[in-house]
């Protein structure tokens, strides 16, 4: 892949940085008059998640990485890896447990998900934004209670466990926003 | 192609139309000559940290390889040695490389010279330009630092006197360049003042920092001030964290003049970077007689940045580098 010095590093640029893929988050040019011109960078790795900031001496490059992101619809789960597909190409990816991590209690089938894939592996999954799963285990909780102190704690389909209000029945469908983890409403039938 | 607009809407425009006319009131009101050097000369400044555009001989211009100016310093001092008297520029200067919030590559710079004046007196000087064209906001009384007092206050060491290995130990303390046996002396200290020091500079008044490393002296003379510490005469000025401004008491000796080019060059060539020819125009100026002067060179855009509130240098600009 093409290298790339620091005049070149905006915001999005994926590169590889002590052999992980990385975004550029932040790219502040430090120079004082006629002195040493410094790059201070903020980073996130792509692998790790973990964003730092580190200054580099101005000319320094970076390879650039091979990362995209592509939306993929998941289909299952075969116990060890997660399997994905191109609506487009038809192209099956498998993801396995480090690339989907968290994302794991939101997959549905069928839904689409943004996988991001260094040199064609995905790296990690993002969920959608709201997922519709089903409740398969929650205490009945106070009829009536429309406005409730906190609600009770609710296992959906996928084995996540979401915090809903006192209303909501075990067998009911909700809306969950997956980037808070919270109820969001119930689905009508 | 969408980006066709400017980046400065109209009223910034105005804006730097009516600081222009500031500047030049200015000067006309104090016997200041304007004058006009060219852009693109057959050298260009040596200085290792300047990189400067290089314009390619073409067969049908006579000569080698022109530069657009990183400033008007050598063209305006041969109009001192020829007896201008005092003279002041505001045109534009290109240094390559340099785009970010506060930078591109081509910029405004007002740059102005007194024959028979000290530096404080100059720096005197700037303060009044700067009280008549900043807004009521900054009218604090300018403070006077030294270089030295504020790496000590912010570091607990002399920047005269911190060995190499002492400042790559800053360094890897105080910023994120992480271990920096790669940096020079003189590059931790342009690293450790621009990250722990400028941007607490000049939050209400300017703040005029005195007293420069020997080693930053580019063409300012170096003494040895009252503290015993060899210094470049040289001051520059911060205003709400950025910098402003650069005074020299300009070096006058032609002899040292051309031994600090002839060094910078034999650095330039050792470093892989471009090796300009020698100004032995300049030098020959030097040699006739500079006369002892203090000399100033000021962003315009910045400080246009500071009268309007702009937080970055595109917003003044008619059209950024990159979109023109």
């Amino acid at each position: 892949m093409a290298t790339y010095s620091t005049n070149e590093w905006k915001g999005g640029l994926k590169v590889i940085y002590e052999g992980d893929p990385c975004v550029i988050v932040e790219n502040e040019y430090v120079k004082p008059g006629k002195g040493q011109a410094f790059n201070r960078v903020r980073m996130k790795n792509l692998k790790t998640g973990r964003q730092w900031e580190k200054t580099f001496k101005s000319g320094e490059a970076l390879e650039g990485a091979d990362v995209v992101d592509r939306e993929m619809q998941y289909l299952y789960n075969d116990g060890e890896f997660w399997h994905f597909m191109n609506t487009e190409s038809f192209e099956q990816l498998q993801a396995d447990a480090k690339a989907v991590e968290d994302a794991a209690k939101w997959l549905k089938e069928e839904d689409v998900c943004v996988v991001t894939l260094w040199n064609g592996v995905p790296l990690t999954v993002a969920p959608p934004n709201f997922v519709e799963l089903e409740i398969v285990e929650t205490d009945p909780g106070v009829k009536g209670d429309t406005a409730g102190s906190g609600g009770k704690p609710a296992k959906l389909s996928t084995g996540a466990v979401v915090k809903v209000p006192l209303f909501v029945q075990q067998g009911e469908v909700i809306k969950v926003d997956t980037r808070t983890g919270e109820y969001h409403s119930r689905v009508g039938k | 192609m969408t980006d066709w607009r400017p980046g400065a809407l109209l009223p910034m425009l105005q804006e730097r139309a009516r600081l222009n006319a500031a500047l030049r009131e200015f000067f006309f009101r104090r016997g200041v000559l304007e004058v006009e050097t060219p852009l693109l000369c057959s050298s260009t400044a040596t200085d290792l940290h300047l990189a400067s555009f290089p314009v390619p001989p073409s067969f049908a211009a006579a000569g080698g390889t022109r530069y657009l100016q990183t400033s008007p310093e050598l063209a305006m001092k041969r109009l001192l040695a020829a007896g201008s008297g005092p003279v002041y520029q505001l045109g534009k200067a290109f240094r390559a490389g340099d785009t970010g919030a506060r930078h591109n590559p081509e910029f405004t710079l007002l740059e102005w010279y007194r024959p028979g004046w000290s530096l404080p007196a100059l720096m005197s000087e700037v303060e009044a330009l700067l009280q008549s064209v900043l807004p009521p906001a900054f009218r604090f009384p300018a403070a006077q630092r030294t270089y030295r007092s504020l790496f000590e206050e912010r570091f607990g060491v002399n920047p005269h006197m911190a060995t190499a290995d002492e400042l790559r130990g800053l360094v890897s303390v105080h910023t994120s360049f992480g271990e920096a046996s790669a940096l020079a002396a003189s590059d931790c200290l342009d690293l450790l003042f621009s990250t722990a020091i400028e941007h607490s500079l000049g939050a209400q008044g300017p703040v005029f920092v005195s007293d420069f490393p020997a080693s930053q002296a580019s063409l300012s003379q170096v003494c040895v001030n009252a503290d015993g510490d060899r210094v470049a005469q040289r001051c520059e000025v911060y205003l709400r964290g950025m910098e402003l401004a650069n005074g020299y008491q300009e070096l006058v000796d032609a002899v040292e003049q051309r031994q600090r080019m002839a060094a910078d060059l034999e650095e330039r060539r050792a470093r892989g970077l471009p090796t300009p020819p020698l100004d032995e125009r300049f030098l020959a100026a030097l040699a006739a007689g500079l006369p002892a002067c203090a000399g100033v060179a000021l962003g315009v855009d910045r400080l246009l940045m500071l009268r309007t509130g702009a937080a970055a240098l595109d917003e003044v600009l008619a059209f950024p580098f990159s979109r023109c």
